[in-house]
């Protein structure tokens, strides 16, 4: 069974603000039967004050989108529509005193409902799913989520991507395209610094700090360290001392968390040489 | 709800201990200690009962004693049969199965797949859940070591046709393995008409304690043991016999021996009145499985337009305990692969809830059952974006 908290059982089993509101000023529906979780969330919006005064949902889900809704439709009520747009889906997980990391996806649903209500509000179209973009055909999950959520959550591997979109957690197909979304978006994080035409100073000067910055506290940290002896391009020339320097295995490991420091860091084509 | 109380419908997930089975095992808790191997009175005494239990399960399966081996459960019983046939015949690299085993099977058939170079046959289902016995005929090759079909499907309780697949399996020279988990004791095997090789059973779906089971190996199988070590149950299957927990499985067996034709009737009788009840009471309502081929307790049904988390957890408010087939129970995000290889419809796949009842089930029970469901179902349907009541 799940370790649901209270809120969530106490929102579960007495859901607030379950039903339509006639003649609302903002509909969004997201999730479908195969989905096995959907969301319908209607919004009555003051027009001038632009203030949500009534919210209610109708949702075919486990507790927790049930819980989810419910909470929602508590949170927003009273709202202008520009606080209730800064809300997260963390902020509604929280209101429930926190959920099962696999139901986050839960929250992101009650999210997702009232960014699509809005936009319903103010006579946004809201964005069809192009084909193309689909990753994960099971749930039909689209790279912008996927992507939009990496970032948010700093996620960093499939599973909590699973958690947090449901993609990957049906058939299992596009754990490859996760993996290389992941990828590009941890990558991502490195990115402002390297300008796109880098001149080999700047090159210099970056893996140099990098070196200084990163690779070697983490080495020390464990006993090891590392001395730049020289940069040739791509090239990085390194005397490495590990913990155990007689030790091949460890020598091996060593090098490939430099080297892999400094391709996310810096450049993926550079390459560690080691100099005795 | 005044009247709340607990009503037990999740029996093919595990049932209650039964008292005569409780009663049986108390003295190997205090007295009767000895190891069954011993050359004293301490031991010797303790072999009886071992022996004796040996033959009250033989006795429900109509097979030889000899042919039995005790196991810890189910799983250790489905593991031994598959890889210790596949360690005896290590010149064949074909094996088969079906879609909507148990993970017991189709896991370690999927690791040898993955793991050791083994060919592997899945074969599919239909709707209703039934095999197609000529793809079955087809799918079996010279090079074919082992073929496991369950006896009964735990989910939605379809029987498959063990005789008739265990006829094709011979006459194909291929061994037969079939995991009988879920239909011993609810059904009559008879290994003399059956011509399966390797049967599984576990003892806690048997109203026994959980951790015992038995594997039947018909005399003249090719199987390497599982575990190795001393000669217990004639090298088989090494270990200190479990002796508490053997002598609960023959008494449960003998029980469920003299029950059987209760469980084939009034048992069947209350599945057909809750199953009945609901489906006439609330619209939108399905049958999952072959409903005439079936276990006699088991029900699986498919409420359409909700999910089957938020039942289970009104129910279980409700003092009710089912199961459900629904992705969110277990944490994947799929409903369940015996449902999804049925190719059953999304709209009521994620709300398909299994109610097995067992011979302790009443009637009284049942009717609370059906004056609980009914509003929590019609709750979840007004909550839902899908549902038109006006349909």
């Amino acid at each position: 069974m799940w370790d649901y908290t209270k809120s969530v059982m106490d929102h579960f089993s007495n859901p607030r603000n379950v039903g339509r509101i006639d003649n609302p000023d903002g509909v969004g529906e997201v999730g479908s039967l195969a989905c096995g979780d959907a969301l319908k969330l209607y919004l009555k919006i003051d027009k001038e004050t632009g203030k949500i005064e009534d919210a209610k949902f109708q949702t075919f889900g486990c507790a927790s989108a049930i819980a989810s809704a419910s909470a929602l439709t508590e949170m927003i009520k009273g709202l202008s529509v520009e606080e209730a747009m800064k809300l997260t889906n963390d902020d509604i997980a929280r209101f429930l005193g926190g959920l099962p990391e696999q139901k986050m996806h839960c929250s992101v649903m009650g999210k997702e409902a009232l960014e699509a209500a809005v936009a319903n509000f103010k006579g946004e179209k809201v964005e069809e799913h192009q084909d193309a973009a689909v990753v994960c055909k099971c749930f039909w999950v689209d790279e912008e989520k996927i992507r939009h959520q990496i970032r948010e959550h700093k996620l960093t591997t499939v599973e909590e991507v699973t958690h947090y979109t449901k993609a990957g957690g049906g058939c299992g197909g596009c754990v490859p395209d996760i993996k290389r979304i992941l990828a590009e978006e941890t990558g991502k994080a490195a990115e402002p610094k390297e300008t796109p035409a880098m001149t080999n100073l700047q090159r210099i000067k970056l893996i140099t700090a990098i070196i200084e910055s990163k690779v070697a506290p983490m080495l020390r940290q464990d006993g090891g360290d590392i001395e730049l002896i020289d940069i040739d391009g791509v090239d990085v020339y390194v005397k490495l001392r590990g913990a155990c320097a007689g030790c091949a295995g460890a020598k091996a490991t060593l090098h490939n968390i430099v080297q892999e420091t400094l391709r996310k860091e810096v450049d993926s084509k550079i390459t560690i040489v080691e100099v005795k | 709800m005044s009247d709340i109380r607990q009503v037990y419908l999740d029996n093919n997930a595990t049932c209650m201990v039964s008292p005569g089975v409780r009663d049986v095992m108390l003295p190997f808790f205090g007295e009767l200690y000895g190891n069954p191997s011993s050359m004293h009175n301490f031991g010797g005494q303790v072999a009886v009962h071992v022996k004796a239990a040996r033959e009250q399960v033989a006795a429900l399966l109509n097979a030889s004693p000899d042919e039995i081996v005790f196991t810890s459960c189910g799983t250790e019983s489905d593991n031994h049969a598959i890889r210790g046939v596949l360690e005896a015949t290590p010149e064949k690299k074909h094996i088969v199965t079906t879609k909507v085993e148990h993970p017991a099977v189709l896991n370690v058939y999927r690791f040898l797949e993955k793991k050791k170079g083994y060919r592997l046959t899945i074969l599919p289902v239909s709707r209703q859940g039934d095999l197609n016995l000529d793809e079955l005929r087809a799918a079996l090759t010279p090079d074919t070591a082992i073929l496991s079909v369950m006896a009964a499907n735990n989910e939605t309780g379809t029987l498959f046709p063990i005789d008739e697949i265990g006829a094709i399996a011979r006459e194909k020279g291929v061994i037969f393995h079939t995991d009988a988990v879920q239909a011993v004791g609810k059904i009559p095997i008879d290994l003399k008409k059956i011509p399966a090789d390797l049967l599984s059973l576990s003892g806690h779906k048997l109203h026994t304690p959980k951790g015992i089971g038995a594997l039947f190996i018909r005399k003249g199988t090719r199987i390497s043991p599982f575990m190795i070590g001393g000669h217990q149950e004639n090298g088989r299957r090494a270990g200190t016999e479990n002796v508490p927990y053997v002598v609960a499985l023959g008494k449960a067996c003998e029980e469920a021996m003299n029950d059987i034709f209760e469980e084939n009737n009034r048992v069947r009788k209350l599945r057909d009145k809750l199953e009945e009840g609901l489906h006439s009471t609330i619209r939108h309502t399905y049958i999952n499985g072959n409903p005439r081929w079936r276990l006699p307790n088991t029900s699986n049904i498919g409420f359409e337009f909700i999910e089957g988390e938020a039942i289970l957890l009104h129910l279980s408010a409700a003092g009710i305990a089912a199961s459900s087939g629904s992705a969110c129970t277990s944490g994947s995000l799929e409903p369940s692969h015996v449902l999804m290889a049925m190719e059953t419809p999304f709209s009521y796949a994620h709300g398909s809830v299994r109610f097995s009842l067992s011979k302790f089930t009443t009637e009284d029970e049942i009717d609370y059952a059906l004056r609980v469901i009914p509003p929590v179902i019609q709750k979840l349907r007004e909550m839902s974006p899908f549902y038109d009541p006006t349909k």
